[in-house]
């Protein structure tokens, strides 16, 4: 099997899909000759022209509506917001026209398109190119909110996502472009509301999104040295949520951990401890435990940026807490 | 020049009257409760969006804003589907779920009034942008107020047509208030249309209140975008006969006295009058159109007051196209 970047997971599920659909086309800021501000779209502009790999002017909520009336009348755009940060600029398209659309017109719209965007901390970029705002987008019906942690589900999710017949809000990491991951040659296709259980364990139940999947990795790992096995399960998709996955792991270790990057409150965490409470409650031997970022903008000093950001070092702590609670 | 047939003449003058006659309808039944939310009245401003849509066919898209019945009606949405919906019923263009703010039909062109001002703008360019994708010769207009002209969405929309070339006419229908807002309180320039400038197109004004004046000069913006020469922005000089909404009298604000003078020009009469000369339009021809027009619109209003409401369930459907 061959290993290549998330950053060229991404360019390859594009380059594929516009391959095979003609109605597939990019736009979004300096994605043409520049390739993206985190290079995502090289080499295609030179494979597909600048029709169908535009660059657009900053204007973010023209972006989003320009990708919304191009769908309407039938094409299947997949638009660049450069960092999530700048989604709240293009907020009335995102929320209140591609999101509603479908249900205001009574069903009968095509609203097939992809706004694929990147979000996160760890590279000092401060408060308005380091958030973690996906419990936005998960909250507003009409959305489907994906979000990968590795290069092949990256890869296969986009395809995926394009595919889909209805907007789908997918958010990558900007610490996870430069991670190598095994994708298969061959063509994958990931369903959309499919978690996967990366590691399997007994004890207790980590569910992380995006980052904070390889970091619970490493920590049950080392968890494992003092016999203590975690099940790590990365949803992959925010909605549509594969709760059945999630409920059974929580029914099985009786314990539940999640962890984002996102500020706590009102956290996408929130609704999985609300998921658990009420659906495996009897099977809970210990309080729901949440490991996030401190609740305060991300600040650019290194030293305070790591340490608001949790890591794995949190999500060992998170899970020893948890144990002593019997 | 693109001249006014008599067909076209008297497209636009029926149109016009049922515009006329559906905004008068739904503001008496609104008022006597039987129409739940809200209402804002095109009354007045008919002759913009039967001069401009006498050039488009189904194929052709348009977006409206929350004064939409005019536009929806002229772009070939029927009576029944529309009362349906103001009745929220699952009859209606969008299942009751969508209301006055949200009339639409993909099949017909017609990409949605909407209840954001200025947030159809950037949809249009985005489906001119499709259109032009695809290869085909149809065009996207926008309609939209002297208020959306200061929302970003406005901007942007017509900056990014501009700078691609896309085939869009975006129609400003300067009815003078901002909600309640005076235009020359909320922006220094006189003219919409010289914004166009700064955007590398076309800005011309015409007088909202002559569908000829209208239909040509959106004529030769069509034809240019369908020509692929790029879009131009229209700003259509109008005014609401009515206050804001059906319920807002327009005395705070200036409007009940400035209305005094545009309805000496109202089109509806004009237009006629101007008919009437070239032997296109008799008296009883517009008797025989009230006619036929009422006629149809009891039936819709009787088809809609019959119809169901949607399903409970119906509340959960159409969220997404599949889960």
């Amino acid at each position: 099997m061959r290993e290549i970047l998330y950053r060229e997971a991404i360019i390859e599920a594009m380059d594929e899909e516009m391959a095979r659909d003609d109605s597939v086309f990019l736009l979004g800021e300096d994605i043409a000759e520049f390739g993206g501000s985190y290079k995502t779209t090289v080499g295609l502009l030179s494979k597909y022209g600048a029709e169908r790999v535009r660059n657009t002017p900053i204007s973010e909520q023209g972006i989003i509506g320009a990708a919304l009336g191009a769908a309407l009348v039938g094409m299947r755009p997949v638009a660049e917001l450069m960092y999530i940060d700048f989604s709240a600029v293009a907020m009335d398209q995102i929320v209140n026209q591609v999101a509603k659309v479908r249900y205001m017109f009574g069903g009968k719209a095509n609203t097939s398109l992809v706004i694929r965007t990147q979000g996160g901390a760890g590279r000092s970029s401060a408060a308005q190119h380091a958030q973690s705002l996906e419990a936005w987008f998960v909250h507003v019906p009409g959305l489907k909110v994906v979000m990968p942690s590795s290069a092949r589900d990256a890869k296969g999710l986009l395809k995926a996502a394009i595919r889909d017949d209805d907007p789908v809000f997918f958010i990558e990491h900007k610490l996870l472009y430069l991670e190598r991951g095994i994708v298969p040659e061959e063509e994958e296709v990931i369903p959309i509301g499919v978690a996967e259980v990366k590691k399997e364990g007994k004890d207790l139940t980590i569910v992380a999104t995006s980052s904070m999947v390889g970091k619970s990795l490493v920590a049950a790992e080392e968890l494992e040295k003092e016999g203590v096995r975690c099940e790590v399960i990365d949803p992959r998709t925010l909605f549509p949520l594969d709760t059945e996955t999630i409920l059974a792991s929580v029914r099985k270790t009786g314990r539940l951990l999640i962890t984002h990057e996102a500020v706590q409150r009102c956290g996408w965490g929130a609704e999985i401890a609300a998921l658990a409470a009420k659906e495996a409650f009897d099977y809970l031997d210990a309080p729901i435990e949440r490991v996030c970022a401190k609740e305060t903008p991300v600040p650019f000093s290194p030293k305070l940026e790591s340490y608001v950001i949790p890591d794995k070092d949190d999500v060992i702590a998170g899970v020893r807490g948890m144990l002593e609670t019997v | 020049m693109i001249r006014l047939t008599k067909v076209k003449s008297l497209w636009i003058y029926e149109t016009m009257v049922r515009i006329r006659r559906f905004e008068e309808r739904s503001i008496e039944l609104f008022q006597a409760g039987e129409l739940p939310g809200f209402l804002h009245a095109y009354i007045g401003e008919e002759a913009v969006a039967a001069g401009v849509c006498a050039h488009l066919t189904p194929k052709d898209q348009i977006t409206s804003t929350h004064r939409g019945h005019g536009h929806m009606i002229a772009k070939g949405l029927e009576y029944k589907g529309m009362f349906a919906e103001l009745y929220a019923r699952a009859t209606g263009y969008c299942k009751g779920k969508g209301g006055s703010m949200h009339i639409a039909d993909q099949d017909l062109g017609a990409l949605g009034a909407n209840g954001i001002v200025g947030g159809g703008i950037p949809i249009a360019t985005g489906a001119a942008l499709g259109l032009q994708l695809k290869g085909e010769k149809h065009v996207a207009v926008s309609f939209f107020g002297d208020g959306a002209s200061n929302e970003g969405a406005f901007h942007e929309g017509i900056n990014i047509a501009a700078t691609w070339k896309l085939p869009a006419v975006f129609v400003c229908e300067n009815n003078g208030f901002a909600e309640s807002t005076p235009r020359a309180t909320h922006q220094a320039v006189q003219d919409i249309a010289d914004r166009a400038k700064a955007y590398g197109m076309p800005g011309i004004v015409v007088d909202g209140m002559d569908p000829q004046a209208v239909y040509e000069v959106a004529g030769e913006a069509i034809a240019r975008a369908r020509k692929g020469r790029g879009p131009t922005l229209i700003e259509a000089k109008t005014m609401r006969f009515l206050g804001h909404y059906v319920g807002d009298p327009g005395t705070a604000y200036g409007h009940d006295k400035e209305v005094g003078k545009w309805l000496k020009r109202d089109p509806l009469i004009t237009f006629a009058e101007t008919l009437k000369q070239k032997k296109w339009l008799s008296k009883k021809s517009i008797e025989a159109i009230h006619a036929i027009v009422n006629n149809e619109m009891e039936e819709a209003i009787e088809f809609a007051r019959k119809s169901p409401e949607p399903d409970l369930d119906d509340a959960m459907t159409d969220i997404y196209a599949s889960v």
